[in-house]
């Protein structure tokens, strides 16, 4: 059973059965995962390349192991700033890719929508790994593969993401996912970091993190900017420390076991305390693992003969 | 829409054909200590789960038992458009140094079982591996043949073998299918 | 030559005409016009069904030339404009160089008087800083007196309240307007579209509809204080046209102008990630352009102008956030504006026929077109109800960035008269 679309551009629009598909499917390539020997033939002679224009080591290191154990060749391309400061344009690279007999094309890029262009110029199957704010569709996967598999489900769950929102394409992806399979999501952050009218995708829209804790089951923390948005967005790390930092002390008041998520990477006692960070809760390390798996079975059912 | 030729195994031969592979399994290993069950997904699990239930009974032991999905190891998956739905395989025990019994409903061209050899090996080195089939049906296109066998049973390549689980299809049954009449 | 327009239907706002008369012209000249005219020597031209009008005059408009000949030159510019029914364009300063300088001007009015043979009018508008820059006042003394019909920094704004001042107070010494390209750089930085839910959704930086309005209501209150004569280019906020409506009230010496593009789609149609979606000012919201129509209904708003903003294929085949602002509009102007303003009754043809062609000559305090016996002609031909699917291969213009790709439009020019040419669209 295929999915709907020969890419993987976001979640946005994809249905609840791709949504269940992948993550079941990202079940038995868990397993794979704790085998001795981690690789799988269904890919072998496939050759997958990775565009990556926006510098990654996690998502990108994720990605390549993903397509190794699953027998595919690979090929790295780790372009740092536009291509068009190189003088190539992303259209003009894409080609050159594809003359390479290239299967499928796993894509990181700062502009919204790049993936979705590249997908009308190339004819490889497109994985978005992540343009500009817009979606991280993986990223969102195995966040909710995470979820599904520390707690049973997703459905009704509240699932509230913390931080820089109006910049985060990890929010947008998991709020267009998790709505789709039936859970409850808010968004939680200083007014200056909420885009506007969001409200209007469903979702709760929180300014002081302590009135939502004791309402949420997962918490999805997001990293803070500290380059781009200290002075502008919000004053001082201190001051978004004290005033939205996951500390074993706001867990506490808040009463309730919450499960703990952050895409990494952590700036440890900023948005996140190391103590939460790697107490039980956590799950950001098993996010790291199952993110492998889920990469792996969206390239896998993706993968068709070109 | 294929049309019934023969009923090969009727619901009590069923039973009988399980009984006589598990005793023979048991003969031939000298008893259930080195041997785990695997059975391949989706029928050949069922067989599996039934052998080993009455391997356990005659010998009084619990036997590991686990099931393999062979879909990732396929051969004939590189000229099809889509990729197919994984079952997941379930093996929760260790396979080094084991006698592995590898069970499956039918041997055809023995693909399948070319798959599932290759993932067994990728998740550990088995002693033996030791196949048995409820049916073969010959027409194998590769070098590969059965430890144990429930029925022989000779088939023109057109036609092809059904087999009914209480588990799944509430009978048992093992039926002859005539080739499929083109519209 | 002589031709002989039978059957047609003169619509002129400035004489208050509006009924079934035939016009010959000879050499370029209304020599009669009447009911059923017959003139053996001229050749007869069938426009029952269509309207005659003044010539329409595009008062925003990029012809590129000089220094961006490889996305339109003046040529094929004015050959678009004809084909659009248009007899005459201002062209915006943001050439290279800009025009600033008096050369610039004349090498620009050299050129549009080749361009088919003189055929449209064009008003150079010229630079209101030095080089565009922001920083020092360009000379209007000696642009106004080689032939520029305003100043604007178009492209970008006069961010400096204190250079909008002077210019505005400068200006109204040539008589000749200020036009704002109103939008405040600051708070609009790296946007690409509207700030607005479709932003949120689709993640990609806004430029808020705030960012223009905080901009026009400063220079009303330039305008105001100056006595100057202020002019909003391409408005597209309902807030703007608020503001307008009240200015004009108090009897401030504003006017504006809105693009096809902004009465007729939202920020919505950008979620194709079509770069053919994205410019400046974007496009906004429902609200915004209901309050642009309603705004051209009760007369706030002056003119339709179309920001005609050619784009090379390759400059726009990127990703979007990359690509650059602008769409061309001379060619789908009048059918636009027949399929969403007239088909919906929100203005009448001749409500249309003012927009188009008498109030930007005012603004610009150009003299009216007449149409008279002893007049030269300048007309407008089109047709309200010629249906018809957009081509942008087919266009004129050099570029083809346009949204409109595939759409089916009523209304379209037939041709046009001026300076002596004629051209058949």
């Amino acid at each position: 059973m295929p999915l709907q679309s020969r890419h993987l551009l976001g979640l946005d629009g994809v249905k609840r059965e791709d949504i269940q598909l992948i993550l079941d499917t990202a079940v038995s390539f868990r397993e794979v995962l704790d085998r001795p020997i981690k690789k799988v033939p269904p890919l072998q002679g496939k050759t997958i390349a990775n565009l990556f224009f926006e510098n990654s080591t996690r998502t990108r290191l994720s990605f390549e192991l993903a397509e190794r154990r699953l027998s595919a060749d690979v090929l790295g391309f780790a372009a740092t700033g536009s291509s068009v400061t190189k003088g190539e344009t992303l259209k003009d690279t894409a080609r050159n890719i594809e003359a390479m007999k290239v299967d499928m094309v796993v894509m990181r890029h700062s502009a919204a929508g790049a993936p979705h262009y590249l997908s009308r110029v190339i004819e490889a199957n497109v994985v978005n790994a992540g343009d500009g704010a817009h979606e991280h569709p993986t990223q969102a996967l195995l966040d909710m593969y995470t979820i599904r598999e520390k707690l049973g489900r997703l459905e009704g769950l509240h699932v509230c993401i913390v931080g820089d929102i109006s910049h985060s394409r990890v929010a947008r992806s998991n709020i267009y996912g998790l709505l789709t399979m039936g859970a409850r999501v808010s968004v939680c952050g200083p007014a200056t970091m909420i885009p506007r009218e969001i409200e209007k995708l469903g979702v709760g829209v929180f300014h002081h993190i302590d009135d939502v804790l004791p309402h949420v089951d997962v918490l999805n923390v997001l990293r803070i900017q500290l380059e781009r948005d200290a002075g502008r967005l919000f004053p001082t790390i201190r001051e978004y420390h004290n005033f939205y930092g996951i500390t074993r002390q706001r867990l506490e008041k808040a009463g309730r076991n919450i499960t703990i998520m952050h895409p990494g990477p952590i700036n440890r006692d900023v948005e996140i305390s190391a103590e939460v960070a790697d107490s039980e809760d956590s799950v950001i390390l098993q996010q790291v693992l199952n993110g492998v798996a889920v990469r792996m079975a969206v390239l896998y059912l993706l993968s068709t003969k070109n | 829409m294929r049309k019934t030729k023969a009923q090969i195994i009727d619901e009590a031969g069923f039973e009988r054909t399980i009984t006589r592979l598990a005793h023979e399994i048991l003969e031939r290993n000298k008893g259930a200590e080195n041997i785990v069950i695997v059975g391949i997904r989706t029928r050949g699990e069922f067989i599996a789960r039934r052998i080993a239930s009455v391997i356990e009974r005659v010998e009084g032991c619990t036997l590991s038992i686990g099931s393999l999905d062979i879909t990732l190891y396929r051969d004939d998956l590189l000229g099809k458009l889509e990729q197919p739905q994984l079952k997941g395989t379930d093996i929760l025990f260790d396979l080094n140094g084991r006698d592995v019994i590898l069970i499956d409903d039918v041997l055809f061209t023995g693909r399948t079982i070319r798959a599932a050899l290759d993932e067994l090996i990728d998740l550990g080195r088995p002693r033996t591996i030791q196949l048995a089939v409820l049916v073969d049906r010959g027409h194998r296109q590769l070098p590969i043949r059965a430890d144990y066998v429930g029925k022989n049973v000779p088939t023109m390549a057109a036609e092809s073998i059904r087999v009914h689980m209480r588990e799944v299809d509430g009978e048992d049954a093992v039926l002859l299918m005539h080739p499929e009449i083109p519209e | 030559m002589q031709i002989l327009l039978k059957g047609g239907r003169l619509i002129d706002p400035v004489s208050g005409r509006d009924e079934a008369l035939d016009i010959h012209i000879a050499e370029g000249r209304i020599e009669r016009i009447g009911r059923s005219l017959s003139v053996s020597s001229a050749q007869v031209i069938d426009v029952k069904g269509k309207i005659i009008a003044p010539g329409f005059l595009d008062m925003h408009v990029h012809l590129r030339e000089p220094g961006f000949e490889y996305k339109e030159t003046i040529l094929t510019g004015c050959t678009a404009a004809a084909a659009g029914g248009f007899t005459g364009v201002c062209c915006m300063p943001n050439t290279k160089p800009a025009i600033d300088d008096e050369a610039v001007i004349r090498t620009i009015q050299s050129k549009a008087r080749a361009a088919l043979d003189g055929l449209v009018d064009v008003y150079p508008v010229a630079a209101v800083t030095a080089g565009r820059k922001g920083e020092q006042l360009a000379p209007f003394a000696e642009l106004s007196g080689a032939g520029a019909v305003a100043f604007t920094d178009d492209g970008d704004p006069v961010s400096d309240a204190e250079i909008m001042r002077r210019a505005l107070e400068y200006s109204s010494m040539f008589k000749k307007p200020i036009i704002q390209h109103a939008q405040d750089m600051p708070m609009t930085k790296g946007g690409v579209m509207n700030e607005g839910f479709t932003a949120t959704a689709l993640g990609l930086p806004g430029m808020p509809a705030v960012a223009e309005d905080i901009m026009i209501a400063r220079d009303i209150r330039l305008a105001q204080f100056t006595g100057g004569q202020y002019h909003v280019a391409h408005m597209s906020t309902a807030a703007g046209v608020d503001m307008v409506r009240q200015a004009k009230a108090r009897g401030i010496r504003v006017t504006c102008e809105v693009t096809p593009h902004h009465i007729v789609l939202t920020d919505e149609v950008v979620r194709s990630y079509n770069t053919n979606t994205k410019m400046n000012p974007p496009l906004r919201t429902k609200e915004d352009v209901d309050a642009l129509r309603q705004g051209l209904k009760d007369g706030t708003v002056d003119a339709i102008a179309t920001d005609h903003a050619p784009h090379s294929f390759d400059e726009k085949e990127v990703e979007y956030q990359t690509a650059p602002f602008g769409i061309v509009g001379l060619e789908t102007a009048i059918g636009l504006v027949i399929t969403e303003l007239f088909l919906k009754n929100v203005l009448s043809l001749s409500q249309i026929v003012e927009k188009f062609a008498v109030n930007p000559r005012r603004i610009l305090h150009l003299p009216d077109v007449k149409i008279g016996e002893g007049e030269m002609a300048n007309l407008t031909i089109f047709d309200p109800a010629a249906e018809w699917v957009v081509d942008p291969q087919a266009f004129k213009s050099k570029s083809k960035n346009t949204p409109f790709g595939g759409y089916h439009l009523t209304g379209r020019a037939v041709g046009v008269f001026n300076n002596g040419q004629v051209y058949w669209a």
